[in-house]
């Protein structure tokens, strides 16, 4: 059977050319990066080096980027680390209502904390307007957290307009740029940030590596707390292969972000103008332009999300939805919710992220398998009856 | 989370979809912002159903114990169908995971109030 993964926004398959970079780690070169003998110096370098790829791939200086577990942790330690070293100033921190997990629980636990949150809502293509950023903002903020992009709509959001805001405020600005680095151009002083949470593993490199840039001056307090490690802001040995790892991804990424980006962009619009003649009642989730290249979030009226899942999984194609059933509570998507999205169409609600590999063979497949799934999937709901008649 | 054979073996084929017209007695149970929506129709002749078939908005789990509800009250007393609970739906299903036992619980509400229907037309 035909496989087809489209679930790029969840992972991505580790490109060879990293493996190839990462294996020597773990074989020969096994120095501790912090011992002073040549072990150790060989692992030190591989750490400069990469942190000097990832510095330059965003515009930020080496000292600025810190290595992290991945994501979730960059963004624990920018939230938590940042409101705590400048709790004095105030505590009130801004963010938005359709921000990934490692953002929103972070926050909550601040505001358990004694912190204030303003979670701030998003129109229908959910976008933040920059101007309730700036009305939100009093003499207590000393945090503003808004994503890149968001992950399950692929929604660019206005980071340079919200940052310069911010910089006239002089207020802290992080953005969870996990879903956007090697994707689109990121740029750290274009975009007028001071902070920044990225992640390899979903830009063709390995799991359990990612890192924070924190902008030179910036006052951050550590999560983690042991040695010297990483100008002592990151304690623990480094996980050297990963970090190896990271490095070669996105000296791929830069090479190939242009001409991926344009290729992933006609691949899914291809997708998308597909679903729309072939079957009815279908609607786009997420702005129709200012989205990830590679992301189409797209709601089946009438149907349930995971049972789409389950059946184009019978079929060998890998998608997620926002529905209730697949996020393990018993609420569709809090992005779809926060854009106002009907929860009967929420739940109805499928994400294809494409990747590199994907070809036109593939988007073709789905196009042939997908409108009989719908279409027996409709006849067994009791919406879609109570609709015709 | 998994699901076991059973449940995918009644997703990928469910029993009984459908509608029955003139239906002695019909369960609404239910709502989008859960997740799921089951409609349950039976045919009772003599105090016995004789058929049982339904139409669900759901997920897997949703939509194997609404097949899995309709095949085991097929041919079962009103009493004996009453007694089905969802806990019989799920083993016979050979087990849900803990997030989707809600599932069977609707597809238990389901059943109960196709026959609470069925009773009120009966007086």
């Amino acid at each position: 059977m035909r496989k087809v993964y489209l679930d790029h926004n969840a992972t991505t398959p580790t490109h060879p050319e990293v493996v190839k970079a990462m294996l020597p780690y773990y074989g020969k070169i096994y120095g501790n990066p912090s011992s002073i003998h040549q072990f150790g110096q060989e692992a030190r370098k591989a750490i400069d080096e990469a942190r000097e790829k990832v510095a330059d791939f965003i515009g930020a200086i080496q000292e600025e980027i810190i290595f992290t577990s991945g994501g979730t942790e960059a963004d624990n330690f920018a939230i938590k680390g940042i409101a705590y070293a400048n709790e004095k100033k105030g505590k009130h921190i801004i963010t938005s209502s359709i921000e990934h997990h490692a953002v929103l629980n972070p926050c909550k636990y601040l505001e358990k904390q004694g912190f204030q949150v303003t979670y701030l809502p998003v129109d229908k293509y959910g976008l933040v307007d920059p101007d309730e950023v700036e009305k939100a903002i009093t003499k207590e903020t000393i945090l503003i957290t808004i994503m890149h992009a968001n992950n399950e709509i692929g929604t660019i959001e206005p980071i340079a307009e919200i940052g310069k805001i911010a910089k006239e405020k002089g207020i802290c600005l992080h953005t969870d740029a996990v879903q956007t680095v090697g994707k689109i151009p990121v740029n750290v002083n274009k975009l007028n940030i001071d902070s920044l949470s990225l992640s390899a593993h979903k830009i063709y490199g390995p799991k359990g590596i990612g890192g924070l840039y924190v902008h030179k001056g910036i006052r951050i307090q550590p999560l983690i707390e042991g040695g010297h490690h990483e100008k002592n802001r990151r304690a623990g040995t480094e996980n050297v292969p990963a970090i190896v790892g990271l490095g070669k991804a996105v000296e791929i990424a830069k090479t190939t972000l242009d001409k991926e980006s344009i290729y992933l962009t006609n691949l899914r619009d291809g997708l998308c103008s597909g679903i729309g003649e072939k079957i009815d009642s279908v609607y786009l989730n997420g702005h129709p332009v200012k989205r990830l290249p590679n992301t189409l979030n797209m709601s089946f009226e009438f149907v349930e999300g995971e049972s789409i899942i389950l059946n184009l999984d019978m079929k060998g194609i890998a998608v997620s939805s926002g529905s209730a059933c697949t996020s393990g509570s018993l609420e569709p998507s809090h992005v779809l919710k926060a854009m106002g999205v009907e929860p009967a169409i929420a739940q109805g609600s499928v994400r294809f992220s494409l990747g590199k590999d994907n070809t036109e063979e593939d988007i073709d497949y789905v196009l042939e398998v997908l409108p009989e799934i719908i279409v027996r999937l409709r006849a067994m709901s009791p919406l879609y009856r109570k609709q015709k008649g | 989370m998994k699901y076991s054979e059973k449940v995918m073996e009644h997703f990928r084929n469910p029993r009984n979809v459908g509608e029955i017209e003139n239906p002695d007695g019909i369960g609404h149970v239910g709502n989008p912002v859960c997740g799921d929506i089951m409609e349950l129709y039976i045919k009772v002749e003599n105090n016995i159903i004789v058929d049982a078939k339904f139409k669900t908005f759901g997920c897997g789990a949703a939509i194997a114990t609404s097949s899995m509800v309709t095949e085991l009250v097929k041919g079962k007393s009103i009493d004996e169908a009453l007694a089905i609970s969802n806990k019989a739906v799920a083993e016979a299903l050979g087990g849900l995971p803990p997030i989707k036992m809600h599932c069977s619980v609707l597809a238990e509400d389901a059943l109960k109030s196709a026959i609470d229907d069925y009773l009120k037309k009966q007086g």
